[in-house]
């Protein structure tokens, strides 16, 4: 974990609001794995607390991070107006990212969850298949499909199965034996019990608003099962001990 | 040049410390700070059992600020005794520990169980405006104030400094009556209370509805209240409220704080307590002040 400036190395718009930004952060590089996050701070002096940001992708020999996001609020569009040459104050790599297993995946993302998927679905070396849900627009799907098969939902049917993530699993007669998703929460929790139904491992990642992004202040706690070490109750920290939960281990609200 | 000040009959190294709930128990930052570099480390508010804390989302950012409901989560006395005080001698750092509770048996029972610690000061938490019960519902009726500072001040080993509230009509009725309870010395300024509404969704951004507003939006309402405490009453003040550079600090200090804690800038720089402190060298070498001393309450 460092902070530092990274500079821009380039930044491209790919979608509807959505922003394709490479960094030259090389300490960060080495260090990152699939499904860690890194925290963007605004160079506006009004807007103190840090944007946390998932990795979509990591080129440790040429000391880049790639992040795809959405422009959420002022601060994620101050980023997209930032240019190539232009620099940021940039903490990470944060969190505790995928564990890789050597069984048979199905890499799950939906919405602005894709992103985060991409350099999992990259390095991920045993049989897998992708399955990726959008609204309507299509984002970094062809990037997916250089790795491994990809499944579409879209909302309206555009692409792939009309529905959920779940349609399209059930659709294209998906299976597996881990489950790697990030993506809103509705579809979190119906993936962590098609998982239970399925006796499969879920590993999904998890937001929330947090201010510090190192586990200091508990803004960004998620229940779980199992007492936490931090503070010794039933809360897990989304910064420090996640983003990546067994989806066992979380309950839902 | 001297940095050396002393609070309540404790000397610190220096004038630095963290703000409360800011800095965890010191740990979380230590790739980032050496701990025994600051005046000293105050703990996150610590209760007699572990404490849940509210709902999420608990945070959200403010013009120049922010807003927090974390609702004062924390492992409960004993874990911290057995696991966060040793780690923290071990890195030699000074600790003020932070206590809140929901009834004063409950301050009494953290305070007592304090006793043989090497703690050097208590800051007792009675502003807290994100739990239901105790917290600022002590700190914002002055009897009430008295009567619990009375109360831990008669079972404490360690001095004890209270902990203010901003969302009071005047601060110094709150000083002065925890004064007369026996306090050693004040903490302002904690939160002030403030609430954020997401006008897409017509929701409250925090589940909790308000929260605490922290930053350097409210630096001014901290000295202001710092200097009329200072004036109001003779107890040493450590002061608190959107101190993001030595400059702010220095600002504290000639209000009236002997000691600054810096809170909401460990968010926006996890750094931000040490270039305070290089801060504050910085102001006394251009000035040539030999000793920091010499600007507490120059106002």
């Amino acid at each position: 974990m460092v902070k530092e400036r990274a500079v821009i190395v380039s930044q491209k718009c790919i979608g509807t609001d959505i922003y394709d930004m490479v960094l030259s952060f090389p300490r960060g590089a080495k260090e990152a794995k699939p499904g860690q996050f890194i925290a963007m701070y605004c160079e506006d002096g009004t807007k103190l607390l840090p944007r946390p940001i998932s990795i979509c992708g990591i080129d440790a020999e040429k000391g880049t991070l790639r992040v795809v996001y959405r422009i959420a609020g002022e601060g994620t569009r101050l980023f997209s107006e930032m240019k190539e040459g232009d620099s940021l104050e940039v903490l990470g790599p944060l969190g505790n990212g995928f564990t890789m297993k050597e069984e048979k995946a199905i890499i799950v993302g939906g919405g602005i969850g894709i992103p985060p998927m991409l350099e999992l679905d990259k390095q991920l070396s045993c049989e897998k298949t992708v399955v990726l849900g959008y609204r309507d627009e299509l984002f970094l799907k062809d990037e997916f499909e250089s790795y491994a098969d990809v499944v579409v939902a879209t909302e309206d049917g555009s692409c792939g199965t009309k529905g959920t993530v779940i349609d399209a699993i059930k659709e294209a007669g998906v299976d597996g034996k881990v489950i790697y998703a990030c993506g809103p929460m509705p579809m979190l929790k119906a993936l962590a019990e098609y998982a239970e139904a399925h006796d499969m491992e879920a590993q999904i990642s998890l937001e929330e608003r947090m201010a510090c992004g190192i586990g200091a202040c508990l803004g960004c706690i998620c229940k779980t099962k199992k007492k936490d070490h931090h503070t010794n109750v039933n809360n897990q920290r989304i910064c420090k001990d996640g983003p990546v939960f067994d989806a066992k281990e979380v309950v839902f609200s | 040049m001297n940095l050396e000040v002393k609070l309540a009959g404790v000397t610190f190294k220096n004038p630095v410390t963290t703000a409360s709930g800011t800095f965890g128990s010191g740990a979380e930052y230590e790739e980032f700070v050496d701990l025994s570099a600051l005046g000293a480390v105050t703990t996150k508010g610590v209760a007699n059992v572990p404490w849940e804390g509210n709902p999420t989302p608990r945070i959200a950012e403010t013009y120049g600020g922010m807003l927090n409901a974390v609702g004062l989560q924390n492992p409960g006395i004993e874990l911290f005794c057995e696991r966060d005080i040793p780690h923290l001698k071990e890195k030699n750092a000074s600790i003020i520990v932070n206590v809140c509770g929901r009834t004063v048996e409950d301050y009494v029972e953290v305070v007592e169980r304090l006793s043989d610690e090497p703690v050097d000061l208590l800051e007792i938490n009675v502003s807290c405006p994100n739990v239901k019960a105790g917290g600022i519902a002590f700190g914002q009726n002055p009897d009430a104030l008295y009567e619990i500072t009375k109360a831990i001040k008669a079972k404490a080993k360690q001095p004890i400094v209270m902990k203010l509230s901003p969302n009071v009509t005047d601060i110094t009725e709150m000083a002065k009556a925890a004064e007369a309870g026996g306090s050693d010395a004040l903490s302002l300024i904690n939160t002030i209370t403030g609430m954020k509404i997401d006008i897409h969704r017509r929701k409250f951004i925090l589940a909790n509805q308000t929260g605490g507003m922290s930053g350097p939006a409210i630096k001014p309402v901290a000295v202001r209240m710092i200097y009329q405490v200072h004036k109001a009453c003779s107890l040493p003040i450590i002061g608190m409220g959107g101190v993001m550079t030595g400059e702010d600090a220095i600002e504290l200090m000639m209000a009236g704080a002997t000691m600054v804690a810096v809170g909401t800038a460990n968010f926006h720089n996890p750094r931000a307590t040490v270039e305070v402190l290089d801060g504050i060298k910085a102001y006394m070498e251009r000035y040539h002040i030999e000793d920091i001393n010499e600007i507490i309450g120059c106002m």
